[in-house]
């Protein structure tokens, strides 16, 4: 149990992976032999049904989702604890969690099918299903809330992202447990509160902890960090700019406006909102654009950061910035999860504490 | 206390990195077991749902030969591993050969299959959902068994010219554990296909 929580998360989506992106590939035979050998699998002239692509696309479908949300958790892992100085809290239930994920993740794929017409049990079993997938996320929320619980929290910029990373999933997962809701799916399928919960998700998770990722990891791969004050100004309007786009888009679901539609009638009263959405993505992509730009230019006019800016625990913060191509001249001795914090504390070294 | 040792107590186990190839066909296998789990959920899906004929009832024959080849491959193909292990190499290439003419015996029952339904039962991949699910799913299974002669072959080249011995003995294990995955599949395929769809 020494393995960092980033290695544990990226070993779960592989196995993830394996598992999930084949059924797809499956079906996509299926399709092309349907199209190019005159086959009837979802051919319904022929008795085929276009139910069945509908299961096999989302069996790989909705773990996909975990496919990408999953490495947004490995890094949260990875930076909260360094900002609020404390080690993360609850390891081996993030571990637990993170495979619970897996597993449960592989049984809730119906749950983007209750307007189909499925049967009373099997809107009941993935209803229930989709719900036991928040207990394990939960556990997660609640071990990185207790990290950050007590702790001196600096507020960097990845530290921000990370925060707003927090927040936002919490209110994407219980968005996603109204959904999972079927009578309430019956409302709201096909329309903008699903596309609101599910960019809480994609945008609100894993984008905000892609930034975060960035802003953690550019010292190290450069030799430089990133601005500082810049990159606060990217936080702050991209975090208003999703908000003003996101928050808004639950409320045009709830006023019936459906998704992947090019236009509608004026006299809709969904015209204000849209025109909010829109400012919001602007907002968003200026604040991108400030990125952009100090991403470049901080490669060459950045402070330079030293092997250890962050002053963090993991091993890469051992090794030069940027790191030579083999690494380490000696393979380094890991003896606990913050094998660093060992070398600079060999006074008070993590192992005396870990079981 | 900065002149405390790093002297970490105990917990010096011997510890191996698992074998990098093993763990690459493992996942292969995994992979592959969704592909076919699709296509089998698939196959049962549409058993007697064809709007018309011909039915696997009309047409289909057990391949009880050709299963007993592919199964017993599984057998040979294990006396070859055990035989490279213990660095019998002319033991190693007959066991090898023995495989694959049971892997060659086992295709020529699926083309003489294929060749009957085809010709005589007017049976094709877009007749019915019959054919097309019949002929995707035993022939991604037959592609996975010409995969897997491939590589039986260019072992059994590579050992007639003595460049392989008991150093290869994992290498081959790999390719031996595809085998067995390839067995193992027809043993579901046939009891979906020719037991329970017939």
């Amino acid at each position: 149990m020494r393995m960092p929580l980033f290695t544990w998360l990226l070993l779960v989506v592989s196995m993830l992976t394996l598992v999930t992106i084949t059924p797809l590939t499956a079906a996509q035979f299926m399709l092309l032999i349907d199209r190019y050998l005159g086959g009837h699998f979802f051919d319904t002239q022929a008795g085929g049904s276009s139910l069945i692509w509908i299961h096999f696309f989302w069996i790989f479908g909705h773990p996909e989702v975990y496919v990408l949300v999953l490495p947004a958790f490995a890094i949260a892992n990875e930076i909260i604890p360094v900002f609020c100085r404390k080690a993360i809290f609850g390891y081996p239930a993030m571990v637990a969690a993170s495979i619970a994920i897996m597993f449960v993740s592989l049984g809730v794929w119906a749950h983007h099918m209750f307007t189909v017409g499925m049967t009373s049990a099997s809107n009941a079993f993935f209803t229930l299903s989709t719900m036991l997938v928040g207990v394990p996320t939960g556990i997660k929320i609640f071990n990185w809330i207790a990290t950050l619980w007590g702790g001196r929290i600096r507020f960097t910029t990845p530290m921000l992202f990370c925060i707003a990373f927090l927040f936002q999933f919490l209110v994407a997962g219980l968005t996603g447990i109204m959904l999972s809701v079927s009578p309430w799916d019956w409302q709201l399928h096909n329309s903008y509160f699903v596309i609101a919960h599910f960019h809480y998700v994609l945008v609100g998770a894993v984008v905000f902890c892609i930034f975060a990722a960035i802003y953690y990891w550019y010292p190290k791969a450069t030799g430089r960090l990133m601005d500082e004050t810049l990159g606060k100004w990217h936080f702050w309007l991209f975090a208003i700019g999703f908000h003003i786009t996101f928050d808004t888009m639950h409320f045009l679901g709830l006023l019936g406006m459906p998704r992947s539609i090019y236009t509608y009638q004026p006299d809709r009263g969904w015209n204000f909102l849209n025109l909010v959405v829109s400012i919001g993505g602007l907002i968003q992509g200026i604040a991108v654009l400030i990125f952009a730009y100090n991403f470049i230019v901080s490669n060459w006019r950045g402070v330079v950061a030293g092997d250890d800016p962050w002053d963090a625990w993991t091993l890469e913060w051992a090794t030069s910035s940027p790191p030579p191509v083999y690494n380490f001249e000696e393979l380094p001795e890991v003896h606990s999860r913050r094998p660093l914090w060992d070398l600079k504390h060999p006074d008070d070294p993590d192992w005396e504490y870990e079981s | 206390m900065s002149s405390v040792p790093i002297n970490h107590p105990g917990s010096t186990l011997e510890w191996h990195l698992p074998s990098k190839r093993r763990v690459g066909m493992s996942a292969l296998i995994a992979g592959e077991s969704a592909v076919f789990t699709i296509f089998v959920v698939a196959y049962v899906f549409y058993i007697g749902k064809s709007l018309t004929g011909p039915t696997p009832q009309q047409v289909l024959e057990i391949p009880i030969v050709g299963t007993i080849c592919l199964l017993s491959s599984s057998l040979t193909i294990w006396r070859a591993e055990k035989a490279i292990e213990e660095e019998r190499m002319a033991s190693f290439s007959l066991w090898l050969a023995a495989t694959i003419s049971l892997a060659v015996a086992f295709l020529t029952n699926t083309a003489l299959e294929w060749k009957k339904l085809i010709y005589q039962d007017g049976l094709t991949i877009s007749t019915n959902l019959f054919g097309t699910t019949f002929y995707s799913l035993v022939g991604l299974h037959a592609t996975h068994v010409v995969v897997g002669l491939f590589l039986l072959s260019a072992t059994l080249i590579f050992s007639l010219f003595g460049w392989v011995d008991s150093r290869q003995s994992e290498r081959f294990g790999v390719v031996a554990l595809y085998w067995h995955f390839v067995d193992g599949v027809w043993i579901v395929v046939f009891t979906v296909v020719y037991l329970i769809g017939r």
